[in-house]
């Protein structure tokens, strides 16, 4: 059995509900936090856990956290990214619909070592029926002094407020939330500057994912040095693993960074319990649909034959000519039927209507990609089509505000890469 | 008809409001739209977004192009029951278009449309989140999930007999169709 951190009380009938979450050692993290920490004290257990953000972007949280401006006299919020919207992904949701009060203790030390009094969560739009279970243990947290004023006896305070969105990918990007948070139309802003400095309403702000911030619970509770024991190398802890595709057993998987294999993950009865129907392996998507997808022999192994590992740096391993990413952790599984010019058809489509906008390569690119692919699919396209892709791709890539740019381009990148014989079936 | 919430949803209106700073009542915008929607028959028209906009005090093309922005808000009238079938990657490796179809059929309009008795449109949509569930359709708050076709029949068929006009806001089951 790996290590459980996120996931430690999962079985536990009832875990939603705050009498039981405490009689598991629930909020003690918090009431250690606050009672007997500085908030300069947290912020270097989150920077020695070597803790990294979980939306997918990897990102150490302890040093996102102590770039935070603190003008005197200014607001400053925590604002969690609960828009989980990324193709694959469904460990926030997972979360918060059974632990809802691992991500408010969460949220509680957080906003504590970030000195926010007022803290947003920014669940996506769709999930609606997950807002009354985060808003009734907002409101138990309170009754039992854990929010609200004088947190604990302190003169800490505290509000939590569920802001509902209204179906945006592109709102998982954090200044695309923040826009969204203000009531305008979630277009992501220049940077700099960043939020730390400037972020809702123009106050200093920190945007953290679901996960990360509930990791920060078990960061605190044994101290940052023995979190960053758990994993190898730059992925230290446990990383939930959002399984999907042709498995036996998809389902949200907690995994020690680092310790568990691509293989094992995949064919293991604790994980997905093998591809289905007994079928052969021919593609993963590892990290969310903007990953680059890999075939079998890359997945399974890096280039110079190691076998390939569930973490950051094993993933990447090879760069995009051989590897991938980790990202949000969305593992989607193909089998051998798979024709990956058809499934990228549906990311093309998803990203362009995704895009936002507001940059022409992104607006147009998304467009002309999904098109392409459609025309290849329907059995009207030409070898030249295959190259016009690569083409379009590599001119949105790096080319936009943000990074939806790079998520259209390298699924488009790594399939035609990768599976251009799946492409040359199709054209006739 | 003159639009106006009734009292509850005014009530309901004005603490999401106070969520906000002073003078930033503008960040109400989206929650107040989701009401507006429920409340007015599913969908938003212009009356109804000018009357969000007097409520924040903004300007109405403030709200206009914030509802246009994002996919949940109809522009245009919807059926009692709006199906959004998921159609991206994971759905679509476990059948999604085969269930489309199913539905398309049985309920004899193609995406995009609704019946003749106003009763069901159905909407393809991007990824719900519901990956390790697939296929899966949302309609109102409710996720169905694991998906095939005899569970749809069971869902429509239900849902044909009740007749009543879905929302964001109805309570759910959480461990139906799972």
């Amino acid at each position: 059995m790996s290590t459980k951190l996120l996931l430690k009380y999962d079985h536990i009938p009832n875990i939603n509900r705050l009498e039981v979450y405490k009689q598991h050692g629930g909020y003690a993290s918090a009431e250690k936090a606050i009672k007997t920490m500085t908030s300069d004290a947290i912020v270097d257990e989150v920077k020695k856990s070597g803790l990294r953000g979980r939306g997918g972007a990897g990102f150490p949280t302890g040093m996102k956290w102590s770039f935070l401006a603190k003008p005197p006299g200014v607001a400053r919020y925590l604002v969690c990214n609960a828009d989980e919207s990324e193709p694959g992904t469904f460990k926030d949701r997972y979360l918060m619909e059974r632990n809802p009060h691992l991500l408010l203790e969460g949220m509680l030390c957080s906003s504590f070592a970030l000195g926010a009094n007022t803290s947003y969560i920014y669940i996506r739009g769709e999930y609606f029926y997950i807002v009354p279970i985060l808003e009734k243990a907002i409101e138990d947290a309170k009754a039992a002094g854990y929010l609200g004023k004088n947190i604990l006896g302190t003169d800490y305070n505290l509000e939590i407020y569920v802001q509902v969105g209204g179906g945006a990918y592109i709102c998982g990007e954090e200044t695309a939330l923040l826009e969204s948070l203000e009531g305008k139309r979630g277009n992501p802003r220049m940077k700099p500057p960043f939020p730390a400095v400037a972020g809702l309403w123009g106050c200093p702000t920190v945007v953290n994912n679901v996960e990360t911030i509930a990791s920060v619970v078990s960061i605190l509770e044994n101290g940052g040095d023995e979190y960053a024991k758990l994993g190898v190398g730059k992925s230290t802890g446990t990383k939930l693993i959002s399984a999907s595709g042709h498995i036996n057993k998809p389902g949200v998987y907690e995994i020690e960074l680092g310790k568990v294999s691509v293989e094992e993950f995949i064919n293991s009865d604790e994980y997905c319990g093998g591809v289905w129907k007994g079928r052969k392996l021919k593609a993963v998507v590892a990290g969310g649909s903007s990953v680059p997808i890999l075939p079998t022999h890359l997945i399974l192994q890096t280039s110079d034959g190691k076998p390939r590992m569930m973490s950051y740096e094993s993933l990447g391993e090879g760069g995009f000519a051989t590897g991938t990413m980790l990202g949000s952790g969305g593992f989607i599984v193909m089998d051998e039927t798979v024709n990956i010019a058809e499934n990228l058809y549906t990311f093309n489509r998803f990203y362009h209507h995704e895009s936002c906008g507001q940059c022409s390569p992104c607006r147009e690119g998304t467009g002309w990609m999904e098109k392409i692919t459609h025309s290849i699919i329907s059995g009207h396209g030409k070898n030249s089509d295959i190259d016009l892709l690569w083409d379009i791709q590599s001119k949105i890539d790096g080319k936009t505000i943000c990074p939806l740019g790079e998520a259209a381009a390298w699924p488009v990148a790594s399939a035609v890469r990768h599976f251009r014989d799946d492409f040359e079936k199709l054209i006739h | 008809m003159e639009v106006k919430f009734n009292e509850a949803a005014l009530n309901t209106a004005n603490k999401i409001i106070s969520r906000y700073p002073d003078g930033k009542q503008k960040s109400a915008v989206l929650p107040l739209l989701h009401l507006a929607q429920a409340e007015f028959d599913g969908w938003l028209s212009i009356p109804v977004m000018d009357y969000i906009a007097s409520i924040l005090t903004i300007q109405p093309i403030e709200v206009y192009e914030v509802a246009t922005f994002y996919s949940m808000f109809n522009m245009k009238p919807v059926g009692n029951c709006l199906i959004e079938i998921c159609h991206t990657s994971s759905c679509w490796l476990r059948g999604a278009e085969d269930l489309i179809k199913h539905i398309e059929n049985k309920l004899n309009i193609k995406a995009g449309e609704t019946t003749a008795d106003g009763k069901f449109s159905l909407k393809r949509v991007e990824c719900l989140g519901s990956c390790g569930t697939a296929p899966m359709f949302q309609i109102g708050a409710q996720y169905y999930e694991n998906l095939t076709t005899e569970k749809v029949d069971m869902i429509l068929d239900d849902l044909d007999k009740s007749g009543k006009r879905r929302t964001y806001f109805d309570a759910v089951d959480l461990n139906a169709h799972k």
